[in-house]
């Protein structure tokens, strides 16, 4: 039988995500490397107690209709940007591993204010051993030392050794149930191609969990992404979903 | 009375007169962001991005060149350039993390004479964002921290010992302020450039760290 990935709709696509589950959620923090409807349908299913990882701990809707106001001039902000914000309003979250959680000014983003409020757990780490944990699991490394956070809070309760004369940490490898993450174009293999700077975290966490999980632009016959341009190798990625092509509102099944 | 202090805007400029030709820079968020326009025409900076941008162009100023999938780490577009590579969040910090970022600017908080910076979280915030400044503060061969001399109530922000939760321990270089460029050394803080109108006495008066007063101290070149 003909292997084939392509999965007919978000809903289907993360049918077997548990409560409890460890979601490596890919993207940075703009529209344009969010896998918006993968984390819309998530929200849909309405699981719990999920732990997400990723660079932020998304804006939600709140603070994203004030980047549209203010990036308006710039940046078109697309209506269909749904980010880990929603699951952590909704209630879905119990924890975050994350590098960028509070909003880089006086206000809050959505999972501070469950930090305040005491309803979510947080593991603050630098993007570089966040970045590297998930390539750790990704590669069969089980831990590896960076002197990064050295002296500093990220230390607390981590195996210190020396080498050359520097004090380094013992960072362990960060496995996920199913990452979320955005390319561009896929073909039935799972083999992606990304755009511009979109790979950021989506192509780092493409076979850093047990399923992964792509949400792409556009499916092309097998043989029509040049092997010499594919970023990720399909045998990474469990399930591809295509993007529909006009804005489909968060809480519509699809 | 001393003189003005610079705006956000000349510090910056001030700050990028520490580019050398050929250099991979990194900029953090805020004002570093903003020396990405006073790159002399003569040099070639070759800027990294920690969302996995290298060598790419100027902030885009209209929005028929702006592109969601060609962004910098504060979210902005930017323009394409030749010679610019995109990679994913692991080849970038390999990148930061394997020493190959020539110099870093990032805004601070507090400093100490030792090079101690504090950067990541607000006042009064309960949540701090490391973003990729702590791996930078670590990492990259210099590191220069650029901030106001003194906090909006006037309290010193060159300290001691931090009062807010540290980034990186003995990592800053050179300290650019709104009054003054000093250099962290082996021997402490050492003023080396006054902005015009101020004295090393007016700078010491608003510095809680002890400085010392390079022999050949100048007026900072802001043109």
């Amino acid at each position: 039988m003909a292997i084939n990935k392509i999965v007919g709709s978000f809903d289907e696509a993360v049918a077997d995500i548990p409560d409890g589950a460890v979601l490596p959620i890919g993207g940075f923090g703009g529209p344009g490397e969010c896998p918006s409807y993968l984390v819309a349908a998530v929200a849909r299913k309405g699981v719990k107690d999920l732990t997400i990882v990723g660079n932020s701990g998304g804006w939600g809707p709140q603070l994203i209709e004030m980047l549209r106001a203010r990036m308006a001039v710039l940046l078109d902000i697309p209506p269909d940007w749904f980010d880990p914000g929603l699951l952590v309003n909704r209630g879905q979250v119990k924890k975050g591993i994350l590098s960028f959680p509070a909003a880089p000014a006086h206000i809050h983003t959505p999972f501070e204010k469950a930090v305040m409020d005491g309803k979510v757990e947080l593991e603050l780490i630098g993007q570089g051993s966040l970045a590297e944990r998930m390539r750790a699991a990704k590669g069969g490394i089980a831990a590896f030392y960076t002197p990064v956070g050295v002296g500093t809070i990220v230390e607390e309760g981590k195996e210190v050794r020396e080498f050359d004369g520097r004090k380094h940490l013992l960072e362990m490898a960060l496995k996920g149930d199913f990452s979320l993450i955005r390319a561009h174009k896929a073909d039935r293999y799972g083999n992606l191609v990304y755009r511009g700077s979109s790979r950021t975290f989506n192509a780092t966490m493409a076979g850093a969990s047990t399923v992964t999980i792509a949400e792409v632009d556009e499916v092309v016959e097998a043989g029509d992404l040049d092997p010499d341009h594919i970023v990720t190798p399909g045998i990474y990625v469990q399930r591809v979903v295509v993007r529909p092509r006009e804005p489909h509102p968060w809480d519509e099944a699809m | 009375m001393p003189g003005e202090r610079l705006d956000e805007q000349t510090m910056a400029l001030r700050v990028a007169k520490e580019f050398q030709d050929g250099m991979v820079v990194n900029l953090g968020v805020g004002i570093p962001t903003l020396c990405s326009n006073f790159v002399p025409p003569e040099k070639e900076i070759i800027f990294q991005s920690e969302n996995g941008i290298l060598g790419f162009g100027p902030i885009a100023t209209n929005p028929d060149e702006a592109d969601e999938n060609l962004i910098n780490a504060g979210v902005q577009p930017v323009q394409p350039k030749p010679g610019m590579a995109v990679f994913d969040h692991a080849e970038s910090f390999v990148m930061i993390r394997g020493g190959h970022i020539d110099l870093a600017v990032l805004g601070a908080l507090e400093v100490t004479e030792r090079g101690d910076l504090a950067n990541y979280t607000l006042p009064g915030k309960q949540v701090g964002s490391f973003g990729g400044g702590q791996d930078l503060a670590f990492c990259a061969k210099k590191l220069v921290a650029v901030m106001t001399h003194t906090t909006r109530e006037g309290k010193p922000k060159i300290l001691n010992e931090l009062t807010s939760p540290i980034t990186a321990p003995a990592c800053v270089d050179l300290i650019i302020t709104d009054i003054a460029a000093i250099e962290v050394t082996d021997d402490g803080l050492l003023l080396k450039e006054a902005v015009p109108g101020w004295t090393a006495d007016d700078i010491q008066a608003l510095t809680e760290a002890k400085l010392r007063v390079a022999p050949d101290l100048r007026e900072m070149e802001l043109l």
